[in-house]
């Protein structure tokens, strides 16, 4: 790769994925089965709905493939990813919805 | 006996729900495996990425980053910041497998992922009878749609490098397949106010670099719908 000897790749292959893993392990590994606080547990139960539409928000709003520009095909593909997953209560579906709006919506336009 | 039989039971019943996040677990490695293999990554590295660090999205915020020269101390607190989410998930598989042997934890941790995660807590929560054995049996079995199929797709990606089209907009399957793991979670208001302050403050923190605005948007976003629980007696 340009710019980026073989060895620095590699150290930063080897540097993220040890710094994953310490991530994914870090409560496992340490809390073991001590009991988790009711308040704690509470909070938890949201991390999906709290954190992946946030790492997605700007995706959505600002894709990069339109140099940032608000985009009517990829908010009506998000739309039906959400609207059909939540309604059919199914993720493949949801997929195959924002999927099929995507590729229909951009052939059209 | 009867304890393996049920956790042999537990570990496809994992199989068979995670199952539909093969549809996530294909496009996201090919996707990196293409887009890896043709910014100038070789075979190795592009599997070394799939295989030690094995996170969608933290890999292809790196690759963007390499791409993008940016100073390695960058590319690390970048897509390390991007796998923080990670630990709340450790936090809350740990109240359901902390039981577990250490080493068995530890292959959890390695295998603790968005959708195994998703997929595990929500049984989890709904059948708390389940014994640790079965548990574990049942998280097992989500890795196995999901896992191996990344390294696959990795490799295929890798190998297809540059005859695939690169210009109409692929990378949007990424959103769409967090999206979707979001929507059917949806059960309660509490679950949709939580979604709408996620995305609010992260239009808020738009500006932040580095993806540093994730944690905070998550964090205010799970205060949000513990609080509307709270309140509503929900449980």
């Amino acid at each position: 790769m340009i710019g980026w000897s073989a060895g620095q790749i590699w150290l930063i292959i080897i540097v993220l994925g040890l710094a994953t893993f310490a991530i994914r392990f870090s409560f496992l590994g340490l809390i073991g089965d001590r009991k988790l606080p009711d308040w704690m547990l509470r909070h938890l139960r949201y991390t999906p709905v709290a954190i992946l539409p946030a790492l997605v928000t700007p995706a959505i709003l600002w894709p990069e493939v339109t140099g940032g520009q608000i985009s009517t095909t990829h908010l009506l593909a998000a739309a039906a990813t959400l609207g059909i997953g939540y309604w059919r209560k199914n993720s493949a579906f949801g997929i195959a919805a924002g999927s099929a709006t995507f590729l229909l919506l951009n052939a059209l336009i | 006996m009867a304890i393996d039989t049920t956790s042999r039971k537990a570990f496809w019943r994992g199989a068979r729900d995670c199952g539909p996040f093969v549809l996530v677990a294909v496009p996201f490695g090919l996707l990196f495996g293409v887009i890896g293999t043709e910014a100038g990554l070789n075979i190795a590295q592009v599997m070394g990425f799939s295989i030690v660090v094995i996170a969608g999205a933290a890999q292809l915020t790196a690759l963007q980053l390499l791409l993008d020269q940016a100073p390695t101390i960058i590319v690390l607190l970048s897509a390390i910041a991007v796998n923080l989410r990670m630990a709340m998930y450790s936090a809350a598989l740990a109240s359901h497998l902390g039981a577990a042997p250490l080493w068995k934890r530890a292959l959890v941790a390695y295998m603790n992922m968005d959708q195994t995660y998703a997929v595990s807590v929500v049984e989890f929560e709904a059948k708390p009878e389940l014994t640790l054995t079965e548990r574990l049996g049942y998280f097992f079995g989500t890795c196995l749609p999901i896992v191996p199929t990344w390294y696959a797709a990795t490799l295929a990606g890798a190998l297809l490098g540059q005859s695939v089209p690169g210009d109409w907009g692929i990378e949007f399957v990424v959103p769409i397949a967090f999206l979707s793991l979001v929507a059917p979670a949806l059960r309660t208001l509490a679950h949709i106010a939580a979604l709408v302050t996620s995305v609010v403050l992260a239009i808020v923190f738009v500006g932040l670099p580095y993806n540093l605005g994730l944690m905070p948007a998550g964090i205010g976003a799970m205060i949000v719908g513990a609080e509307v629980e709270r309140r509503m007696g929900q449980p």
